[in-house]
């Protein structure tokens, strides 16, 4: 079985991220960047199910994009994928183009299953999961919280509005992974100075036929305004106050 | 212009929130000529499709088939509606429903999407949106290139529309069940079970952050000023980590966002990515034993002072009084 992991590299979620003076960036020039949490997420649950199997698993990561990918791949490494590759592109990418990529990377690697986060914490679209699995034609579980192997199939409980949700879908599919699912493994340094023997696959982007037509275009960004005036309130009573003198509407 | 919403139901009405979106298709449609309709997907929708009736045209596919909203099925069924009638637009309020069944369709429509959209303008004869990125730090202005485009929006910025005098038409979409996908089995729904509101349509939430030590304090503390002010309970994901709290309460980035007139953030540090929550709630006030904590900059009233001291307090306050 092989199991192939989407990871996006996004800004340090500890940072503040600010707009460029170009008004079309975010973050500075140096700001850190980390593997996407959600798409750590997948790629921890894709290693439980390979330690978990009786059967030959490969978990295989992916990183697509117009940056140096070489570090957080090595990172996926060290926490023990088999097996990186790193598709540069020559522009940034909406996620419809992502998910074509991806289909063209699953035609080469025909995975069993592709597992990534739910969102990239930068753009947060939620879309590139669910827009491979319509594009492959396969079955999809977005927010899974938990993953249990059932031979043919793979049984998923999903985070939803209404409950938590449990489907039963047939492979090859796409998981989409949610904050509960796990907790992802640390990569310590020497195991990934000893993931450094792994390869990290160079492909061609032009060699995958996407088109790179916009989907998305953004005009302009802006850093949002949250802060607010706040109020010292000395006491419980004031405090009743505020909150009694807007009941709750009904 | 066509446009097309995806109605949202719970198998009895359709949820406000799509009554949200419904205004978004109102507002970017510019003249009488253009038409909006509202899809709703199910099986025995009879009284979801009378009540979305009151508020626009329906389009109903109802068929056994589709029983549970499977994403395989359900993104089918729209992508099919959207290509024989020649929709332009589908818009849908931004829930895991949406995020799970229109992106799929969005998908086989060829992913001119975007999500969770704030705002929007014309500007020369082109649809600008408006929405957040970077869990809100940032807000970007967009605009969508190819045909036909999908929009999931906030509902706190759009209100619902109201009902009309008279009911609007109906028309049965036939369901072609053997075409449909069959790659997905609905086994089970796990409801919450909770006497308060939900969350995301709660006048009032409060909610809990790390300062809440286990589930029996959230219960007293959170669950009990909520009760007295007939809110519904949230928590930021600190709690949702330390299993203090189920996942389905997170309110911020990678939760739910709320948008009540009051929230009340008890214990709560302030992260960026739980004030891509609810920074659109019309009244903050916050409870925090540290001055420093980020969340006295986001709030409107603050009090500085241990929730466990303070809250009991505010209770038996706010219990006494008549409003």
């Amino acid at each position: 079985m092989k199991l192939l992991v989407s990871t996006k590299r996004v800004i340090d979620t500890d940072q503040r991220v600010q707009v460029r003076d170009n008004q079309a960036e975010a973050g500075d020039a140096d700001s850190p960047y980390i593997i996407n949490p959600f798409d750590a997420i997948a790629l921890e649950e894709a290693l439980r199910l390979q330690e978990s199997s009786n059967d030959e698993v490969e978990v295989v990561i992916v990183g697509i994009g117009q940056e140096d990918y070489e570090q957080e791949l090595r990172t996926g490494l060290g926490m023990g994928a088999d097996r990186a590759i790193w598709i540069e592109t020559p522009s940034t990418l909406d996620p419809w183009h992502v998910a074509k990529t991806l289909a063209a990377l699953v035609e080469k690697e025909a995975p069993d299953i592709v597992l990534m986060g739910k969102q990239a914490v930068d753009d947060d679209s939620n879309q590139t999961g669910q827009f491979l699995a319509a594009i492959l034609g396969w079955p999809q579980a977005t927010f899974a919280s938990r993953v249990e192997m059932t031979g043919g199939s793979v049984r998923i409980d999903r985070e939803t509005d209404r409950g938590v949700e449990t489907i039963l879908i047939d492979l090859p599919a796409v998981i989409t992974t949610d904050l509960r699912l796990n907790e992802p493994r640390y990569a310590s340094l020497p195991s990934i100075l000893r993931a450094k023997k792994k390869k990290i696959e160079q492909l061609v982007f032009s060699d995958l036929a996407v088109e790179l037509d916009p989907r998305i275009e953004i005009k302009s960004m802006v850093t949002a305004a949250l802060e607010r005036k706040c109020v010292q309130l000395e006491s419980v009573e004031q405090l009743a106050e505020q909150l009694g003198n807007s009941p709750p509407a009904k | 212009m066509r446009a097309l919403v995806v109605g949202e139901h719970d198998g009895r009405t359709m949820r406000s929130i799509s009554r949200s979106a419904l205004q978004f298709a109102r507002s970017v449609a510019r003249s009488a000529n253009d038409s909006i309709e509202c899809l709703i997907l199910g099986a025995d929708t009879d009284a979801v499709i009378q009540d979305a009736a009151q508020f626009s045209p329906v389009l109903s596919a109802n068929s056994a088939a589709l029983a549970d909203p499977l994403s395989d099925r359900y993104a089918h069924v729209i992508a099919e509606v959207v290509t024989t009638r020649n929709v332009d637009l589908v818009v849908a309020a931004s829930s895991t429903f949406a995020k799970d069944v229109v992106s799929r369709a969005a998908g086989l429509l060829g992913g001119v999407m975007a999500s969770d959209v704030v705002g929007h303008d014309v500007v020369d004869g082109e649809l600008h949106l408006q929405r957040p990125m970077y869990a809100g730090a940032v807000l970007a202005t967009v605009a969508l290139h190819g045909h036909p485009q999908v929009v999931t929006v906030r509902t706190s910025s759009y209100p619902a529309v109201e009902a009309a005098t008279e009911a609007f038409d109906v028309e049965n979409i036939p369901v072609n069940e053997e075409a449909l996908p069959n790659g997905m089995h609905f086994e089970c729904l796990t409801a919450k079970e909770s006497h308060r509101p939900d969350v995301t349509e709660a006048q009032v939430v409060v909610c809990g952050g790390r300062g809440i030590k286990n589930p029996e304090d959230f219960e007293q503390l959170v669950g009990g000023l909520a009760d007295c002010l007939e809110g519904a309970t949230g928590s930021s994901r600190a709690l949702v980590d330390a299993g203090v709290t189920p996942n389905d309460m997170q309110v911020g980035q990678t939760g739910k966002t709320v948008d009540p007139e009051i929230y009340v953030a008890l214990a709560l540090s302030g992260a960026v990515q739980h004030l891509a929550g609810m920074k659109n709630s019309k009244k903050i006030v916050a409870i925090n034993k540290d001055p420093n904590a980020p969340i006295f900059q986001f709030a409107d009233y603050g009090l500085i002072g241990d929730v466990y001291e303070i809250v009991p307090k505010l209770i038996s306050l706010l219990s006494s009084r008549t409003f």
